[in-house]
């Protein structure tokens, strides 16, 4: 499944990136500790977190990630979409709180492999 | 031998990991392998957000030869008291600040372990910590 597709069946804003909509997804991954990600997250996966500032970009890039998704109605900074821009990948958002788009996005991605 | 070489200023987040992004660039260019890339740059942003969560300023060296990455990590700033404990996962004594955007867990300096073939740390405390990796390929 590619991320443009997760964006339309599950109803995600997207806030920046655009370029990496094409991306693959390959599996999920829920953190918001930012070392644990860079430790244990896979290429491929979406990544769910509140966390909204610059690095997540960051790390999602170094780690190759599908993109990432923010939780609750958080918005990203700025500078946040700027990196998220000139690195191709994308930063959603949904209104669901983790427990909820998590449950959603388990069932997605395991129907689409 | 390719040498690369990045100054990082304590407290400024919004440039950390341009060190590893960068390197990251140059290595896939090399044609290294890419499990090799991916491990050096987890360990490499590791190191780069300790200088910035902790040390006052740090200069990053990298160095590429034919079966090794070297990457240098020197910064000055309060030093590690107690290096063994420091390695510990878990263990952290970074700002409630730092802990407020995920960073902090105590995780850094494991993940660098994990990641890097051999990893060496010496600290003055009070004077800064320099952090030395090798990645073999």
């Amino acid at each position: 499944m590619k991320v443009s597709e997760l964006v339309k069946e599950l109803n995600l804003v997207v806030f920046s990136g655009g370029e990496g909509l094409c991306h693959e997804i390959t599996g999920g991954y829920v953190s918001d500790l930012l070392s644990d990600v860079m430790g244990n997250a896979c290429e491929g996966e979406v990544w769910v977190t509140l966390q909204t500032h610059r690095n997540v970009v960051a790390i999602a890039s170094l780690k190759e990630l599908a993109c990432v998704l923010l939780v609750s109605s958080l918005v990203p900074e700025q500078n946040t979409m700027d990196h998220s821009n000139e690195e191709g990948i994308p930063v959603l958002g949904t209104s669901l709180s983790t427990f909820e788009i998590a449950g959603l996005l388990y069932e997605k991605i395991k129907k689409a492999g | 031998m390719i040498a690369l070489r990045f100054i990082i200023v304590g407290g400024d987040f919004d440039r950390a990991g341009t060190a590893s992004s960068e390197t990251k660039k140059i290595l896939k260019q090399l044609n290294i392998d890419p499990k090799v890339v991916k491990r050096t740059v987890v360990a490499l942003y590791e190191g780069e957000v300790n200088i910035a969560a902790h040390a006052f300023r740090g200069v990053v060296n990298i160095s590429v030869s034919d079966h090794q990455i070297q990457a240098i990590l020197e910064d000055e700033g309060p030093g590690i008291d107690d290096i063994s404990r420091a390695m510990l996962e878990g263990f952290s004594t970074a700002s409630p600040k730092v802990r407020e955007m995920g960073f902090g867990a105590g995780m850094g300096l494991p993940n660098m372990k994990k990641n890097a073939d051999e990893l060496l740390v010496e600290s003055i405390p009070g004077e800064g910590t320099t952090v030395k990796m090798i990645f073999e390929f």
